[in-house]
């Protein structure tokens, strides 16, 4: 058997995903663009960083900030010999860690900027060290790094930040971005390989004549799996549509109206959704009759079929498709 | 309280799958579940699952899910974006409510398709830690050094839980980690996330499981030994891993007391530890003793198909007790950075 067809994907949000931080980050962001770290002090007097809203023992409401470090112990560290570029801020092997701000009580994740893991241990010494343009994000504070014995932690420099404010911060800006290569699976790649050929293939239930299209590799109603590949027709019967008014949706409907119909091919049991073209919208209807229009160059993909144009065969009778409208 | 059973177990495993999608793969899980219960689909009132889009990479893949488990005309149905021990829970409260007698639990994900330990960041606090991109093996790696610091324990010991866990795994047909190893090997491959190594941290396996669970008058109709639920709870600790001890799992801990671990001897217990630290974290918290025998099957060291895993730890108990091999075990299904979420449930056969 040949191996599923594979395709790339990349999951991303554009411009990245936009986040209200609420009062207490606001405060620790506002904090890290100014070149402070600020916890909040918790019902038992416990000092939280980064701060919470609310107490994690007793849900009380908490507002009583206080500024800690700048210097840190750390409490635990892992090292990243290779940073993944696009996700880590740093280009060089550094560590993950948990660090405790001095005056804090809890520790916070965030990075350590040594050079070899030797000089990391549990309980040394590190101070942060600021971006010099900061915008309200965790990695204003750019990295945590070993504070040598004796030494006193540096004040933050001033922000050179282009756009600098003493606004509270509000709101963050996170980008996202997963790559998969996903794999179609056995039915959906019989499928896909055959549009490439100009079919359009389908699978067949076990226990009744029932033939789905585009195939799962199981029949929905039983869960029983459907190994008979059938051949359907490349014509059909409109069930249901709708008269797109949105630009952009579609790369093959530059120009709105457009419709979108559920499409019934003779020979299958499942409407199949396809564009209708060479008809005005207004014209289109349920039961008209319409065949599938390929593009020149087919290949293993859903786009190797254009759109749906009418046939001009008579409208089929709603009895014939009433069990799919 | 009425008495629930689990009566069926399948579990479908491949390391990194080329061929079958998950639909594909939940298909004979779903059939070898209800041929191992000798149940027709027809006759199982509830359906649920549990799995992660971000494993696929897109929203609402779940529901095609539903295309392997015979679902039309509509059947009762649900689903928890969480490990399916979790779908389990939410099946068991539904069957204490009265409304239906019998589940049909499943649990699927392709790890393969994406960066598992990059997807599973964004659990994370997405403000403060997430845009850091630390991975689940670092967050874990973070754990296991505060754990070996605080209990003074060393990396041999690490060692000894990934050798005794691919050991085990030899005898699992579904394991995808299995190895004829000694600690002293282990211990001489390279740190590769300090202070793990790689058999210290789960394998990349894609997989799908499915269990029937029912009323006991259902139960013994369908099975000769049905291995009863006789407690499940689950807890979670606090978001930020700051806030928490790391060196212990205290929900671990409520859980395992509310489901009633320590109320009678515990012969086997299945683990959700997806690294070395994990298990001795949960021995601890659990309160199990020297004496337990602890994932006999491997555990997630062995094969780890994510929101299946927990699943599967449940049902590798109920099939030691329905064979009668053993009559009272502990499963555990974990959820989260560092252990964040623990469900703890106590199955036992009536003799």
């Amino acid at each position: 058997m040949s191996e599923a067809l594979v395709e790339h994907h990349v999951l991303e949000y554009p411009g990245g995903y936009t986040r209200s931080v609420g009062p207490a980050l606001s405060r620790y962001l506002s904090g890290l663009r100014d070149g402070v770290i600020v916890g909040v002090r918790g019902a038992d007097g416990r000092v939280l960083v980064p701060p919470t809203e609310y107490d994690p023992v007793t849900a009380a409401d908490l507002d009583d900030y206080v500024e800690v470090g700048p210097a840190g112990t750390v409490v635990a560290w892992t090292w990243v010999a290779e940073p993944r570029p696009g996700k880590h801020h740093l280009d060089r092997s550094f560590a993950f860690a948990l660090v405790r701000p001095d005056g804090a009580d809890t520790a916070m994740v965030h990075v350590v900027d040594a050079r070899r893991p030797d000089e990391l241990a549990i309980g040394a010494r590190v101070a942060p060290r600021w971006a010099a343009e900061r915008h309200g994000y965790v990695t204003d504070l750019e990295a945590w790094v070993p504070l040598p014995e004796g030494q006193a932690a540096s004040p933050a420099p001033p922000n050179a930040a282009a756009d600098a404010s003493d606004e509270a911060i509000t709101g963050i800006v996170t980008p996202i971005r997963l790559e998969y290569d996903i794999n179609a699976g056995i039915a959906a790649s019989k499928y896909l390989r055959a549009l490439g050929e100009r079919r359009i293939v389908g699978q067949r239930a076990v226990d009744s004549d029932q033939v789905y299209v585009p195939p799962r590799g199981s029949d929905p109603t039983s869960g029983a799996p459907t190994e008979v590949e059938v051949e359907v027709g490349q014509k059909g019967t409109v069930t249901t549509y709708c008269v797109v008014n949105i630009p952009g949706l579609s790369e093959n409907a530059p120009e709105i109206p457009y419709v979108c119909a559920q499409i019934l091919l003779d020979g299958s049991n499942t409407p199949w959704f396809g564009l209708v073209h060479g008809v005005a919208p207004d014209d289109v209807r349920m039961g008209m009759r319409v065949g599938a229009v390929w593009v020149d160059d087919p290949g293993p993909n859903a786009g190797s079929i254009k759109w749906f144009e009418p046939t001009g065969a008579p409208d089929a009778p709603y009895e014939e498709y009433k069990d799919y409208a | 309280m009425r008495d629930v059973a689990v009566i069926g177990f399948a579990q479908v495993i491949s390391a990194r799958e080329r061929e079958r999608n998950e639909v594909e793969l939940i298909i004979p899980a779903v059939r070898g579940a209800l041929a191992d219960a000798g149940i027709a689909r027809s006759e199982v009132d509830f359906t649920i699952s549990g799995s992660c889009d971000y494993l696929s990479g897109g929203p609402f893949t779940f529901v095609s899910g539903l295309d392997a488990a015979g679902a039309w005309p509509p059947v009762k149905e649900s689903h928890v974006e969480m490990d399916a021990a979790w779908a389990l829970y939410e099946a068991w409260v539904a069957i204490q409510t009265g409304d239906v007698d019998s589940a049909l639990i499943y649990g699927f994900g392709k790890s393969s398709l994406g960066d598992l330990h990059e997807i599973m960041t964004l659990q994370t606090d997405p403000y403060t830690v997430a845009p850091l991109w630390p991975s689940m093996v670092d967050l874990a790696a973070l754990q296991a050094s505060v754990f070996l610091a605080a209990t003074g324990r060393s990396d041999a010991e690490l060692a000894a839980v990934a050798a005794r866990s691919r050991r085990a795994a030899l005898a699992n047909p579904y394991a995808v980690a299995a190895e004829d190893v000694a600690e002293d090997a282990l211990l001489a491959r390279p740190v590769t996330h300090a202070p793990l190594r790689d058999a210290d941290i789960a394998p990349i396996t894609d997989g799908a499981a499915a269990m029937i669970i029912a009323v006991r008058d259902v139960a013994e109709r369908h099975c000769e030994r049905p291995a009863y639920l006789r407690g499940i709870e689950h807890r979670v600790d606090p978001q930020g891993l700051g806030l928490r001890d790391l060196t212990t799992s205290t929900s671990a801990t409520l859980a395992a007391h509310a489901a009633g671990v320590a109320d009678g001897p515990v012969e086997v217990a299945e683990l959700h530890a997806q690294f070395s630290h994990e298990e001795l974290i949960l021995r601890e918290a659990l309160g199990l003793g020297d004496d337990v025998e602890v994932n006999p099957s491997g555990g997630a060291l062995g094969a780890n198909p994510v929101m299946a895993t927990g699943l599967i730890r449940i049902g590798e108990v109920a099939t030691r007790i329905r064979s009668g091999a053993v009559r009272r075990g502990v499963a555990h299904a974990a959820q989260g950075p560092c252990l964040q979420q623990n469900l703890v449930c106590v199955l036992e056969a009536d003799r």
